[in-house]
């Protein structure tokens, strides 16, 4: 398992790369925003890397609640973490591109709004499990994780239920999009499912050795409370 | 491709914002390594 990470990352950084080039070079232009429609290769799979990431979170807090299982805690927590960062990637590219497109950085439509409502309520997960202290604090972290998915099905159908600024779903939405595009895109969306993937990996086992090391804390002093003093 | 200010932004955004996350790994990472060493130090010495 030590041996495969540095592969894997190796292996992402290739495929990192590949579509980078893939979304900067190889897609073609397209004809009415020109090239600040690229940003779509990194703001679209980054939502849906966000919204897998808060759907495994949902998951893993479900396993919590009816198994205490304290390694689907764990992956809850990291999923919400990683997920956010994604989220944030999303809330920050949006209105750079809409910025020259729309003419404007924001505007209070469906879509956005509620992705910020999403992205705020995972933040409060966080700040929840980071600044409350006690036993109950992993199980009132993962229902407000339950109540919190729910908004992603909400954030993702928004543009078909209601009239909004945001352009249509680019699979589904009844347009087309060029090969070329789609091959853009679904690449960028591997590459960072592979990269959220690495990043879990990795704040996985820093949080179980977090854990392990807190345990080991609460040991020393209970065998030895003056030493714990000292 | 031109060289677009928004899309330079948007793409370097995203990078800074990932390797700001990984660099907040990585400190935690070496923290606690530091405290594991100062954990076991204090277990050969009892």
């Amino acid at each position: 398992m030590k041996r495969a990470f540095p592969i894997l990352g190796i292996l992402t950084a290739l495929l990192l790369s590949y579509a980078l080039y893939q979304g900067l070079v190889v897609a073609p232009t397209e004809k009415t925003m020109g090239d600040v429609q690229r940003i779509f290769y990194y703001h679209v799979p980054s939502a849906w890397t966000a919204f897998i990431l808060f759907f495994i979170n949902f998951g893993a807090s479900v396993v919590y609640l009816i198994k205490r299982n304290p390694a689907a805690d764990i992956v809850a927590l990291v999923c919400a973490e990683v997920g956010v960062v994604f989220c944030t990637v999303v809330l920050i590219t949006g209105p750079i591109w809409a910025r020259p497109v729309w003419g404007i950085w924001w505007t209070w439509d469906m879509r956005l709004t509620s992705t910020l409502v999403l992205w705020l309520i995972y933040v409060s997960y966080l700040f929840l499990r980071r600044f409350s202290s006690g036993g109950q604090t992993p199980t009132l972290a993962a229902a407000l994780a339950v109540l919190g998915a729910l908004c992603v099905p909400f954030v993702y159908f928004s543009i078909w239920f209601f009239r909004t600024q945001h352009p249509q779903p680019v699979m589904g939405g009844g347009g087309s999009i060029d090969p070329r595009m789609l091959h853009a895109l679904l690449i960028n969306w591997l590459a960072f499912s592979c990269f959220a993937y690495l990043v879990c990996w990795s704040r996985y086992r820093l949080e179980k050795l977090q854990r392990d090391v807190d345990e080991a804390h609460a040991m020393e002093s209970l065998l030895d409370p003056q030493r714990s003093v000292r | 491709m031109n060289g677009n200010p928004y899309l330079f932004a948007a793409y370097a955004v995203t990078w800074i914002i990932h390797i700001a996350y990984i660099s907040t790994i990585v400190s935690r990472y070496s923290r606690l390594k530091r405290e594991i060493s100062e954990l076991k130090r204090r277990d050969v010495r009892s």
